[in-house]
């Protein structure tokens, strides 16, 4: 069977089979649950190895006939950009699965069947080649979502859970006038009606047309990002979520936002993108500072984390506004990285939550005396949130700014001081609950971290050390696809 | 045979003989028979229900054709309709019996209004003359009046059912207006020479104008169409469950079939005439629909408002005035069937119209609440279900013909659309349960139609090419 229909049919099969397994064997669940997502990712890593860095186009495309009555088709394929997604993706699945290990009691069998269902979502939307795919999985993911905050989250789970399901779908609506539009435009030129991506791409727009569509693109695609000012949905709904859905939403719902642009916006419209590069940047500076300054205010850690998920996924698309090598490549690299250390950071909210069901950070403080392996890794998430060098942050923020830097100074300019703020309130948030002394009485019989919970978080802490000490091999990935699509950009 | 009553017009008119005999050997049976063979009834109807799908295939066979002098058109279109009605008759006639029983209202007669209405649709589908067409509506009118206000001990119903009859009437009143203007235009009442009348009268022709404000009036209330709508949510939420799910879905789809072979037919000239007006009231069902069901806490008016905006949908498919929004009608209302009855038989089975009847019910029964999920996805026109196909190839017509600031005006209300259907899932999946669990009108019956309804509904998204093939194959031929 083709690889990467495997990959994506695994997760959907293990709900399949998931199904069938009565409720009652809460541990089999669990251990199927993870084992399947697991076996994903035995599935996704050879792909490493396998891809072919120096071929253009696609790579281990599958095309089955779908709706050849509309001309959609069942197409997958990878290129450097998806690849890294994909991984990401393939990677938080089981950490988020093994990190629910214990946090969920209650209906296990729903959840976990939800959390397979948001996996076979997610893989999707980055595998596809074909715009009506693309937008199927665009909206099988909100399911899932919403069930994973409105069953399983915090007390203000119910309003979190449809702000984020009417958010999103208001902007997907938009977002699927814009694709349907341009496969009217195409089947027109084309003479035969098509969703493919690479024929779409042959489709020569006029400028007005592709203003239009590039804006009902953006719509559907800034909301999930998400951009200001269209960011208000997510700290509700990453504070809300469980730390199973805080993580992938963080990790990789808001990646669906800026692969659009990459995918789709960026070299479906380039000459409408050029225009509006200039107003995504503005945007993205505004999410950068806003988020930042909104975070230094947070009293609740898990909410602090959420904000400075919209300053750093701010940097992101202000990478992609550069429009060069650069500013692409570095956002890509920057989406991968977020996903790793905003990943590590909600896991390590979600442990203490578990521990003290509080996430007041005024009810911690000086924290790394009793749990020193704990602070150690906090630290090192910290860092690597904040752009510290040697770790990941750091190089896919300092790339995005040399791409930026070429194309305005003010813009590089905005963001370094939003790294400053970034630190700030990274640093302050660790001080506040890490250092100094044990002043809350309940803190003081916490216990470190347990085996279980060092597997989630080791994966992470080595990929980010890994990116930082040695971005080459990343870059290297991404060097044909960003080349190819800045030269389709005129840049 | 003789000169009036040829073999063919006995062929064109099989079906609807079918359906009335089977309804008057239904309400005689039930006359002789008594209490005991109540149950036995649906041995009736689905034979009568097969015997005329056996003859809507064999009129496939040659179709196109008419009869009695043009007056029955039997065409790929009426006959797409009629499998729709034979469709929703079924489905609402299996599922029916174990609600009954509970409200103690088994009677013989419901199996048999079921199909007398069904023979009434037949010749709005494939009528094409005026009187053919009136008599059709009343026949299917009338036994909807009967069915609305079944539970005849129950004051909801006989008000919801008194409601429809008065303002139904007084629709066909209008109707019968229209009809008698168009018979003034044409001095016949044959569609064809109709369609000739109006064609060669000027545009924007004040008689042709009354014509179409008339007849729309009339069909517009039949297809509960806002700024005539208002009797649908007191009607949906008094009449028996069952008989909401046949009002919704086979009264709306049989007057569409109507309001389709009107404007595109005699009335297709005078398309600017029309179009302004319908845009309108698409725009107004829309609005009305969505927002007024924003704020309900039954479900079943909850389900009649979003009926009124699904009517708007339907009427962009006519405004949209292109092929591919013929087709979208097609789609939309083949998954308009499915996920319409589907989600009113998981009304019937938690036996409960208040949303919050509805708490805590995935605990209990997650095999009735995981498909009502599929249908309320679906309604809201979510992929991967039937229902975003509908709203994809309605998006599509407007976005062809220019009018983009319609599918984005039907595009936002998707947004609100879900909002109030997921407060149903809201209920059902994320509260917990604060009713004590009341009996469940489940029975075997039910439980296959959800299996069909639920497996179409999903089946069609997931893998729509054989459905869309049939569509089209049904309007094209």
């Amino acid at each position: 069977m083709p690889w990467l229909t495997s990959l994506l049919a695994l997760p959907l099969v293990g709900l399949l089979v998931l199904l069938v397994i009565p409720g009652t064997a809460r541990n089999f669940i669990r251990l199927w649950a993870n084992a399947v997502l697991l076996a994903g990712l035995g599935l996704a890593l050879p792909l490493w190895q396998a891809f072919d860095r120096t071929a253009s186009g696609y790579q281990f495309v599958d095309r089955m006939p779908w709706i050849p009555t509309l001309g959609a088709q069942f197409l997958l394929g990878i290129d450097g950009i998806s690849l890294l997604l994909v991984m990401l993706t393939a990677l938080l699945g089981p950490i988020a699965a093994l990190a629910s290990w214990n946090a969920i009691e209650e209906r296990t069998k729903e959840f976990y069947a939800m959390l397979l269902l948001l996996q076979f979502g997610m893989l999707g939307l980055f595998l596809a080649l074909d715009l009506l795919l693309f937008f199927v999985f665009f909206e099988v993911v909100l399911v899932p979502m919403y069930f994973l905050i409105g069953i399983w989250g915090g007390e203000r789970r119910l309003y979190a859970a449809i702000k984020f399901f009417l958010y999103t779908l208001a902007g997907s609506v938009v977002l699927l006038l814009g694709i349907i539009a341009l496969y009217w435009q195409g089947g027109l030129q084309l003479a035969r009606p098509t969703f493919e991506l690479t024929e779409l791409l042959r489709v020569q727009l006029p400028v007005d047309t592709q203003r239009w569509l590039f804006w009902a693109f953006f719509v559907g695609f800034a909301i999930k990002v998400p951009m200001v000012p269209f960011h208000t949905w997510l700290p509700d709904a990453h504070t809300e979520a469980p730390t199973a859905g805080s993580v992938l939403l963080a990790g990789v719902l808001l990646k669906m936002g800026t692969y659009g642009f990459v995918r789709l916006s960026l070299p479906l419209f380039p000459e409408a993108a050029r225009e509006a590069a200039p107003i995504l940047a503005v945007l993205s500076i505004v999410a950068i500072l806003y988020g930042a300054l909104i975070s230094l205010m947070q009293q609740d850690w898990k909410r602090l984390v959420a904000y400075s998920s919209v300053s750093h996924m701010g940097f992101c698309t202000l990478g992609l506004a550069a429009l060069n090598s650069n500013g692409i490549a570095g956002s890509v690299l920057q989406q991968i990285n977020h996903g790793i250390s905003t990943s590590l950071l909600f896991l390590l909210v979600g442990f203490i939550y578990e521990r003290r069901h509080t996430r007041q950070i005024a009810d911690f403080g000086g924290l790394a005396m009793v749990m020193p392996r704990f602070a150690f890794v906090f630290a090192v998430a910290v860092f690597s949130s904040a752009g510290l060098p040697l770790l990941n942050g750091f190089i896919g923020e300092f790339t995005i700014l040399q791409g930026a830097f070429v194309v305005s100074r003010a813009w590089a300019g905005f963001a370094v001081f939003g790294i400053v703020l970034g630190a700030a309130y990274l640093l302050w948030l660790y001080q506040r609950t890490m250092l100094g002394d044990l002043r809350n009485e309940a803190n003081r019989g916490l216990a470190d971290l347990s085996p279980r919970e060092w597997v989630t978080v080791l994966p992470l802490l080595g990929l980010a050390l890994a990116i930082g000490v040695y971005p080459k091999p990343w870059f290297a990935v991404l060097e044909r696809p960003v080349l190819e699509m800045v030269g389709r950009m005129g840049r | 045979m003789s000169h009036f009553y040829s073999d063919v017009d006995h062929f064109a008119l099989l079906p609807a003989i079918l359906l009335a005999l089977f309804g008057c050997a239904i309400f005689l049976f039930d006359f002789l028979l008594g209490e005991r063979s109540r149950r036995w009834q649906l041995a009736l109807v689905l034979p009568g229900l097969a015997f005329t799908g056996w003859h809507l295939w064999k009129q496939g066979q040659i179709a196109p054709f008419t009869a009695f002098h043009g007056a029955l058109t039997i065409d790929a279109f009426g006959l797409f309709f009629n499998w729709l009605f034979l469709l929703t008759a079924a489905l609402v006639a299996v599922i029916s019996y174990r609600y009954l029983e509970i409200e103690d209202e088994h009677q013989g007669e419901y199996y048999g209004l079921v199909l007398m209405a069904q023979a009434g649709a037949y010749f709005l589908a494939v009528g094409t003359e005026l009187i053919t067409i009136f008599v059709g509506l009343e026949t299917m009118s009338l036994s909807f009046y009967v069915l609305v206000g079944f539970l005849r001990r129950n004051r909801r119903s006989n008000e919801a059912a008194l409601k429809y009859l008065i303002l139904g009437a007084f629709s066909s009143g209008i109707l019968a207006y229209g009809f008698s203007i168009l018979y003034g235009i044409a001095g016949s009442t044959y569609l064809t020479d109709i369609a000739m009348a109006v064609a060669a009268r000027p545009a924007f022709d004040p008689l042709t104008l009354i014509a179409i404000l008339t007849v729309s009036a009339g069909i517009l209330f039949k297809i509960s169409a806002a700024p005539f709508h208002m009797w649908a949510p007191d009607a949906y939420e008094g009449a028996p469950t069952a008989v909401t799910a046949y009002l919704a879905v086979g009264s709306k789809i049989a007057s569409l079939a109507l309001l389709l072979r009107l404007f595109l037919g005699p009335l297709g000239t005078a398309r600017e005439a029309w179009d302004p007006l319908l845009v309108l009231a698409a725009i107004a069902s829309l609005t009305v629909g969505n927002l007024a069901a924003v704020t309900q806490t039954n479900a079943k008016r909850l389900l009649a408002y979003s009926s009124i905006a699904h009517a708007g949908y339907l009427l962009l498919g006519l405004v949209a005035g292109n092929t591919t929004g013929l087709q979208g009608i097609a789609i939309y209302t083949g998954a308009y069937v499915f996920m319409t009855i589907g989600a009113f038989l998981v009304l019937m089975a938690v036996h409960g119209e208040e949303i919050e009847d509805l708490n805590g019910f995935a605990r209990r029964h997650p095999g009735y609440a995981v498909p009502m999920v599929v249908f309320l996805l679906s309604l809201a026109g979510l992929p991967p279900t039937a229902g975003f196909l509908g709203k994809y190839y309605i998006f599509l017509a407007l976005i062809e013909s220019g009018r983009y600031w319609l599918a984005l005006v039907g595009a936002a209300y998707v947004a609100v659309a879900l909002f109030y259907y997921f407060r149903l899932v809201r209920s059902m999946f994320l509260l917990p349960a604060s009713v004590a669990p009341r009996p469940q009108a489940s029975s075997l019956g039910l439980r296959v139609a959800l299996g069909a309804t639920g497996l179409v509904t999903l089946g069609a998204g997931i893998y729509p090419e054989p459905f869309l093939q049939l569509a089209m194959r049904s309007l094209l031929k």
